[in-house]
């Protein structure tokens, strides 16, 4: 294995002008990527012997540490990215190298890697998403194959990938942790219709998946039968870290969905451009947000050590999330602030973006686990105060009252 | 503290604390306050320099107890020992004695200079830093004395405000306007044409005066960093000032907030415990990623400052724009969690609240460095 970053730099220096585009504006973001082009541009990686650099190398990674990932991410800023990738390489291949059978991670984490498979989460549904353990797809087994029914939502990009790891509860007479099973499931087949929603800024980056007598081989679920909740308590750790900019596997700091804030740097554009950039509270908005940028880098890096070294738990990623939420809360509130007029009217033809992302503002507060989630889980579960009562914990989940499954709207 | 500190840095971390709760516990800070004008014990601070704390940022080689050569590689000892200092709420001059000490081991070594620099490690002599407060915002303020050449002699003259320990001083370290430049003198702190204007302080044992320089008159050979290097090392004493202040008040909040973290769980209402309401949890969690962060800003300005990096006025006024604001906001919190006991003399948590208000407002509060980033980024 390569010890030392510095040859490794010099050969991305060489490599990257060769055989990657140049970014020609901002990056590219949200529905604005185009799906083929993130595929080629991840192809491109990996013939190069750069993609997957902290995955193993018996599934087609460079088998190097984080610090080779944060190498690349320096010497790759301002090339076009795969940043469409993100989700399947820091928060889905992680979980299937944790969990998956040998088969499992041959057949498809090479794939990934390649930018042949597209993942996504099946987490969410109608009846539920903070509670993800009260999850009511149900999965009966049937021999050699396992029979999905139910509906999932709110899946980001589920319309143009390939494949997702799908919660189902297997077991209704266990408690409600005991008895949920993962599933990897193709998307495209039969029994599974996905159907895309419009978000409010008239976007539509989520789906919502109907899935009707969907067969699956019993030897297509990621852990064993039962063993659902390990494998997504592993999948959020991996989605925490993502989502709070810390994430070992992925290029830079591009999250999951479209942003919904201008960055520090954006920011001080959007002053220029509204022409409020000597404006003191303007030049203040700015400068804290380069500051919570500053202190975020370093944050990530002292919970980082913390969780290394076992002096933190893992949940304690947490705070690196409700961090990366109220930065952005607060950049899209100063963002508003610095503009003016142009947040709510523009000039026809042209994007009109800061209006559309204050629209979208809270979806940064609930992807990947609400704000007010984080916070429970930071309160019971790193400070260790006292748990809220629930009436559904140890006792069968049949017994336990839930929303009703949701009808084809 | 970070959490690769090493062994040794643990181990000055609690020897620190241990040392601070037995001789100056915080249920004494009320008495010790009223009886001393000081705010401190000189026999204590004798003591406490024993431990090293003076001398941190001087090197072993001029007999400090800092790490060799002239960086800053101790500032994040120093940093620790403040962070204590914040937890016990502690007296004594631990800010001036370290930024005079620092910038004496940058002068030009001679006899006076290794004496003066003995005289600060061990305790013995109370220096003040005299830089001005209550003119232009920090941390760009030229240095509110004024040294006008007066033959062999300089005479100075100007008001410096809220100067820690300045009423309780033997020596002083001026920095000084000297025609478009700055220098830095050292002169004993009874001065004919200095008059020395106790003020009061919010911080029970932290207490400061108001300097007033009518045309005193030192000897050139005062000047121990020169008008060459002295507008740098104004940069550089300011830093090492707001860190050290940044990691004070992190240990203030710190110990404010663990004790809140330990009342709610105790204390019940509607027959649970406080802490079981999730309102109040949301805001032990929002609280708790104040202070990490707020420990992280520190952090990165400790490592900034020490290599001297070009980064290291944007770290600083980052770290002391969010310190200085969520230190505040977690001691306030805290005592609105309290209730009512949160807002009487009798609680503790004032005592912290003055301290950490105190180094919000001292030495550039969070609004001016906010202004100071802004300029470092060119907006
Ligand atoms: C842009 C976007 C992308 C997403 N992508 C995906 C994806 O790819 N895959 C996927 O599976 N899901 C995805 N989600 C779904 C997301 O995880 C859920 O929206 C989220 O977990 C909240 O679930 P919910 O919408 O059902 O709200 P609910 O769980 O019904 O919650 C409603 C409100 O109640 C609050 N609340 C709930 N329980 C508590 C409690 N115990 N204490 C305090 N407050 C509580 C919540 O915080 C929230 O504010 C995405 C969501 C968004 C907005």
């Amino acid at each position: 294995m390569e010890q030392h970053t510095e040859p490794f730099r010099r050969r991305l220096r060489q490599w990257l002008p060769d055989h990657m585009p140049r970014e020609d504006g901002p990056p590219r973001t949200g529905s604005a990527r185009d799906p083929a082009r993130h595929r080629e541009l991840q192809r491109r990686l990996f013939d190069g012997g750069f993609a997957g650099l902290t995955y193993p190398a018996a599934y087609g990674g460079q088998g190097l540490t984080a610090e080779f990932q944060e190498v690349f991410n320096q010497e790759a800023a301002g090339y076009e990215l795969p940043t469409l990738c993100n989700v399947t390489l820091g928060i889905l291949g992680p979980t299937i190298v944790d969990f998956g059978t040998e088969e499992q991670k041959l057949r498809h984490i090479p794939a990934i890697l390649r930018g042949d498979e597209m993942w996504v989460q099946l987490l969410s549904e109608p009846a539920g998403g903070s509670d993800l353990a009260g999850c009511i797809t149900r999965a009966v087994r049937d021999g050699d194959v396992w029979v999905l029914n139910g509906s999932k939502i709110w899946s980001t990009n589920a319309h143009i990938s390939d494949f997702a790891l799908c919660l189902a509860r297997s077991n209704w007479s266990l408690p409600k942790h005991r008895g949920l099973t993962m599933f990897i499931v193709a998307l495209h087949q039969p029994g599974l219709d996905i159907e895309p929603i419009t978000q409010a800024n008239g976007d539509a980056e989520f789906c919502q998946e109907f899935i009707t007598d969907l067969a699956i081989g019993a030897a297509d679920t990621l852990g064993a039968e039962n063993a659902g909740w390990e494998v997504v308590s592993r999948l959020l750790y991996h989605e925490r870290n993502l989502a709070g900019a810390a994430s070992p596997y992925t290029y830079g700091l591009v999250a999951e969905g479209t942003p919904v804030a201008p960055t520090a740097p954006e920011l001080a554009e959007v002053a220029r451009a509204a022409g409020t950039a000597h404006n003191n509270r303007v030049r203040a908005l700015v400068a804290e947000a380069h500051a919570l940028d500053a202190i975020q880098e370093q944050l990530v890096e002292r919970i980082g050590t913390g969780i290394a070294l076992g002096t933190l738990q893992a949940t304690s990623g947490s705070l690196l999330r409700l961090f990366e939420i109220t930065k952005v809360l607060f950049c899209s509130n100063a963002s508003v602030d610095i503009a003016r007029s142009e947040v709510v009217v523009w000039p026809e033809g042209t994007a009109g973006s800061l209006g559309g992302q204050f629209l979208m503002r809270q979806s940064a507060a609930l992807a990947g686990g609400s704000i007010e989630m984080q916070r429970n889980i930071i309160a019971e579960r790193v400070l260790g105060l006292p748990r809220e009562h629930a009436p559904d914990v140890g006792v069968p989940f049949d017994s336990v009252p839930h929303n009703a499954p949701s009808t084809r709207r | 503290m970070r959490f690769d500190a090493s062994d040794e840095q643990r181990q000055l971390g609690v020897t620190t604390r241990r040392f601070l709760e037995s001789t100056v516990p915080v249920s004494g800070l009320r008495l010790l306050g009223e009886k001393n004008p000081a705010g401190f014990d000189r026999d204590w601070w004798r003591r406490a320099a024993d431990l090293g704390w003076a001398s941190l940022l001087v090197p072993e080689t001029l007999g400090g107890s800092g790490a060799p050569g002239a960086g800053l590689a101790s500032l994040a000892d120093l940093a620790i020992v403040a962070e204590e200092y914040g937890r016990g709420v502690a007296p004594g001059p631990l800010l001036p004695a370290s930024v005079a000490a620092w910038t004496l081991a940058q002068a030009e070594q001679s006899e006076n200079v290794g004496a003066a620099l003995d005289a600060i490690g061990a305790g013995e002599a109370v220096w003040a830093w005299v830089r001005g407060e209550g003119g232009d915002p920090w941390p760009q303020s030229p240095p509110s004395v004024r040294a006008v050449p007066a033959g062999n002699a300089l005479s100075l003259t100007g008001t410096a405000g809220a100067v820690e320990s300045g009423a309780d001083a033997d020596r002083l370290l001026v920095a000084v306007c000297l025609g478009d430049d700055v220098a830095h003198l050292a002169v004993p702190a009874e001065l004919a044409g200095l008059e020395r204007r106790r003020v009061s302080s919010l911080d029970l044992v932290r207490r400061h005066a108001d300097l007033h320089f009518d045309g005193a008159v030192v000897p050139r050979t005062a000047v121990v960093i020169g008008v060459d290097r002295g507008r740098a090392l104004l940069e550089r004493q300011g830093h090492i000032a707001n860190v050290v202040q940044c990691a004070e008040m992190v240990g203030a909040a710190s110990r404010s907030f663990a004790m809140t973290l330990a009342y709610a769980t105790e204390r019940y209402s509607f027959g649970r415990p406080l802490a079981s309401y999730q309102e109040l949890k949301h805001r032990f969690a929002d609280m708790k990623l104040w202070l990490e962060a707020s420990e992280a800003a520190v952090e990165a300005a400790v490592a900034a400052v020490a290599a001297d990096a070009p980064e290291a006025a944007a770290r600083v006024s980052t770290a002391k724009l969010y310190v200085g604001r969520a230190a505040a906001d977690v001691v306030q919190d805290c005592i609105q969690i309290h209730g009512g006991i949160g807002v009487t003399w009798e609680h503790d948590l004032h005592l912290y609240l003055r301290r950490v208000t105190t180094g919000r407002q001292l030495m550039g509060t969070p609004a001016e460095h906010t202004e100071h980033l802004a300029s470092l980024l060119g907006l």
